[in-house]
C-alpha cells in the first residue's frame, strides 16, 4: 500500500511539472507564465525529494523561487507596458519552433528507449541518508573545494557587471 | 520509479523550453525557456547520479548546485542587459534590437 502512495504522488509531481511548464510556454500573459514557472520549478523541487536529494530540494525552492522568480518578476513590471504584457506570437515561427522541438523530443525519447544499459534501473530502496553533511565535506573539504572557490568568484563578477550595465548612465 | 521516468519528463521539459526560445517574441520568456532548459539539465545530473553510480557518491548533486549557482548568476546578468537595452529601444522584442544588422 505505501508503494502505491508512492508512486501516485511521484506522477502527481511529473504531471504538475510538465503542464505547468507546458503553461509556461503557451500562455499569452507573461505574469501568468512566470507563476507557471513559479509551480514548474516546486514540482522539479519535489522529484529532487523523489531522487533523495534533500539539501538540493531545499536549495531550488530558495534560489529558484525566492530568488530568480522574484527577479523575473522584478523584470516584467520594469520593461512591460500594459501593452507588452501580452506575448506577441508569428504563426510561421510556431509551426517551425514547435516542428524543431518537436523533432528533439522524438529524438531524445528514441535515444532513452533504446540505451539497454538505462532499462531497470529502479529506486532499490536504500534507506533514505541526509545529504548535507557530505556535500558540505565535498565542497569545503575534497576535490570540488576549487569549483567552490572559481563559482564564488564568478558571483561577483556576475553581482558588479549586472549593476554597473543597469544603472543609469550619468553625464558629467 | 526508474531511470528512464526522469529521463523522459527531463527531455519533454528541455524541448519546451527550446520551444519557448525559438518562438517567444519577448525577452523574458526567452529568459523562461532558458531557465526550463537548466531545469532539465539539473534533473538529469540528479537522476544519473542517483540510479547509475553508487549511493554514497553524489557528485551529480554538486554537479546540479553548481548548474544553480550558474542560472542565478545568468539570470541576473540577463535581466541586467534587458533593462539597458529596454532604455536604448524602448521595447524587449529581439527583433527589434537590430543596430548591428547590415
Amino acid at each position: 500500500m505505501d508503494f502505491t502512495l508512492k508512486t501516485f504522488i511521484f506522477y502527481g509531481f511529473a504531471l504538475l511539472t510538465i503542464a505547468s511548464a507546458l503553461a509556461v510556454v503557451t500562455v499569452r500573459n507573461i505574469v501568468h507564465a512566470a507563476f507557471a514557472l513559479m509551480v514548474t520549478l516546486f514540482g522539479v523541487a519535489g522529484l529532487y525529494v523523489f531522487l533523495q536529494a534533500d539539501f538540493l530540494a531545499a536549495t531550488q525552492v530558495i534560489v529558484y523561487v525566492g530568488g530568480i522568480l522574484v527577479l523575473i518578476l522584478f523584470g516584467v513590471m520594469m520593461t512591460s507596458g500594459r501593452l507588452e504584457m501580452r506575448i506577441h506570437i508569428e504563426r510561421g515561427q510556431l509551426l517551425l519552433g514547435g516542428g524543431i522541438s518537436l523533432a528533439l523530443l522524438m529524438l531524445l525519447l528514441t535515444v532513452i528507449a533504446n540505451t539497454p544499459k538505462w532499462e531497470n534501473l529502479t529506486d532499490d530502496g536504500t534507506a533514505f541518508a541526509p545529504t548535507t553533511k557530505r556535500i558540505g565535506e565535498l565542497i569545503l573539504k575534497e576535490h570540488f573545494l576549487l569549483p567552490f572557490e572559481v563559482a564564488s568568484v564568478l558571483l561577483l563578477v556576475a553581482l558588479i557587471g549586472a549593476a554597473l550595465i543597469s544603472r543609469k548612465e550619468v553625464r558629467e | 520509479m526508474s531511470l528512464q521516468h526522469y529521463l523522459v519528463i527531463s527531455a519533454i521539459l528541455f524541448s519546451l523550453g527550446i520551444f519557448a526560445v525559438l518562438t517567444r517574441k519577448n525577452a523574458i520568456s526567452i529568459l523562461m525557456g532558458i531557465e526550463l532548459i537548466l531545469n532539465s539539465c539539473n534533473l538529469n545530473f540528479v537522476a544519473f547520479s542517483r540510479f547509475v553510480t553508487p549511493p554514497e557518491n553524489i557528485d551529480g548533486q554538486i554537479i546540479a548546485i553548481f548548474g544553480i549557482v550558474l542560472a542565478a548568476a545568468e539570470a541576473a546578468v540577463f535581466l541586467a542587459i534587458i533593462l539597458a537595452i529596454y532604455r536604448e529601444f524602448g521595447s524587449i522584442r529581439p527583433d527589434e534590437v537590430d543596430t548591428l544588422k547590415g
